[in-house]
């Protein structure tokens, strides 16, 4: 293979490009208090925001399993007047600023929202101040990226493999979970492993919605950014956790899925 | 070594300001100020300083005035982290003492205001709260500011005082956040200022915190050392401090500076 030779012009913008990402990482390892490291991870809100963060966010990414799925094949094989509109609005949280969605929870499942009003007086169900209105806002914001994705396994598959299933006798629902899963896996993995990573960086509808407090409603990105009026050397560490976090889902779904040569 | 010669220079300046302050108003000084005056200030002086911004810009034509509002510890965080900042009024003297031991203020801090706590509820008081004890019951939605932010350390004192037990069910990250979460009806009661309460108008109302269990929160303000503009800047604190901009802060609700 022939190498190109970078022309200047492109060189320098690129260059910056490159270093205002990895600058902003470098600060933060270097910043890092090494030495209180498994001090600032060990102690009891760290663990406490931290367990809250895994709990919330796996619950997202499973809810999101089970309604976002058949949302995406729904998208994928049936055609219907207005699915664009439908699509475009049910994956809008990808570009909504995530405060704007916990404003809009707020007022449709608060306590004197649109639904929330019918739940509270009926059932009693509240959902502010509580980890199920963490989940709520996380999945709200992450699932979008699991509908895409999987969606897109979907239009991509061979469907022939389905249709002679079909043809061999084989029901829909055994179709969908013998064939069809087993070829979109690689795709639903992957809009799995992003929806959960963007579930467990969510900040801004979590604290609008659910609100802060340690053990209930405070995931990792609520405890880092209050930390640091605290307790900079926590706070820091706890960011290097969720870098680190970023990164290991980055690099593997590069290398696997995400067609890397 | 220029650099300490400026900060002394502007020490003096702020002090002879802040000395003059009594008679000095809102009225233009010797030569006309200019540019743009960026004040950090406490959740709770959201309405007053954007009221005292505005009179103090009406009669310094060349200035602009920006606002920063938010939780003290938060403004404290951004100024430590280079945020671009003249005027720093904080809500509490822990936060500012902080500030000043750190090294980023320009002169001694001077309190510019006081308040007192309220306890603020939907409007109609739905629940029925009618003092402290009332907020530990059980079926009532209390919320209130995190520790490290002024309310909230005070309101930890009064509930300490009353002797009154109470989990909340959030720590938000400033005064008009727990405010506008009792307007949404998320919440049944929150402790705030008095002077959050009047701002709110007819949204939410107060239950009075009795003084043998209030904490009253003092108010100081400073010139901060990195200012580009220091004699707009200290002729904004010498204004926060005159006979008219007292008398402003106290139609907002807040009381004296002694």
């Amino acid at each position: 293979m022939r190498r190109e030779r970078v022309p200047i012009v492109a060189l320098v913008p690129a260059a910056i490009g490159a270093a205002f990402f990895i600058v902003p990482l470098i600060g933060l390892i270097v910043r890092s208090p090494w030495a209180d490291a498994v001090a600032a991870l060990t102690a009891p809100e760290t663990l406490e925001a931290l367990k809250l963060s895994l709990i919330a966010s796996l619950s997202a990414t499973a809810v999101a399993l089970v309604l976002g799925v058949p949302m995406a094949w729904i998208y994928a094989r049936v055609a219907f007047p207005g699915r664009d509109l439908l699509r475009a609005l049910t994956t809008l949280p990808m570009v909504l600023p995530p405060v704007v969605g916990g404003i809009a929870l707020l007022l449709a499942f608060g306590r004197r929202g649109l639904m929330g009003a019918w739940l509270a007086t009926t059932f009693g169900i509240t959902f502010p101040f509580t980890t199920a209105g963490v989940v709520m806002a996380e999945t709200f914001v992450a699932m979008p990226f699991l509908i895409l994705t999987v969606e897109a396994g979907l239009r991509s598959m061979d469907r022939r493999y389905e249709e002679a299933a079909r043809a061999l006798g084989a029901n829909r629902w055994t179709v969908f979970t013998r064939v069809t899963l087993p070829l979109i896996g690689p795709s639903l993995f992957a809009g799995a492993v992003l929806c959960w990573a963007r579930a467990l960086g969510e900040f801004g509808a979590t604290i609008t919605f659910a609100g802060n407090f340690p053990g209930v409603t405070q995931t990792m990105p609520l405890a880092v950014y209050l930390l640091l009026e605290t307790n900079h050397n926590a706070s820091f560490i706890l960011s290097l956790v969720l870098l680190l976090i970023s990164l290991v889902v980055l690099v593997g779904l590069r290398d696997r899925w995400l067609g890397s040569a | 070594m220029r650099y300490r010669v400026a900060v002394a220079v502007a020490a003096v300046l702020l002090t002879a300001c802040g000395s003059s302050g009594e008679n000095s108003s809102a009225s233009p000084s010797a030569t006309p100020l200019s540019g743009t005056v960026s004040v950090f200030a406490a959740a709770s002086l959201t309405e007053a300083f954007n009221a005292l911004g505005t009179s103090f810009q009406g009669a310094n034509s060349g200035v602009t005035m920006k606002f920063n509002f938010a939780g003290t510890p938060t403004l404290v965080t951004q100024i430590e982290q280079g945020a671009p900042v003249d005027v720093f009024a904080s809500a509490d003297t822990t936060n500012m003492d902080k500030l000043t031991g750190d090294g980023f203020t320009a002169g001694t801090p001077q309190v510019f205001a006081r308040n007192k706590l309220e306890i603020v509820v939907a409007s109609g008081n739905p629940k029925g709260i009618t003092g402290l004890a009332d907020l530990a019951k059980s079926g009532v939605i209390y919320i209130t500011e995190g520790p490290t932010v002024p309310a909230g350390k005070y309101a930890l004192q009064a509930l300490k005082m009353a002797g009154v037990t109470v989990t909340p069910k959030s720590l938000e990250t400033d005064v008009k956040s727990v405010v506008g979460k009792i307007e949404l009806g998320e919440a049944d009661a929150g402790i705030v200022y008095t002077t959050d309460v009047t701002a709110a108008g007819n949204k939410v109302q107060g239950v009075p915190v009795p003084d043998a269990d209030n904490v009253i929160a003092t108010y100081p303000i400073v010139a901060v050392k990195a200012t580009a503009n220091a004699a707009a800047a200290n002729a904004f604190v010498a204004y926060v401090l005159s006979a008219a901009g007292q008398a402003k802060l106290q139609s907002f609700g807040f009381l004296s500076a002694s």
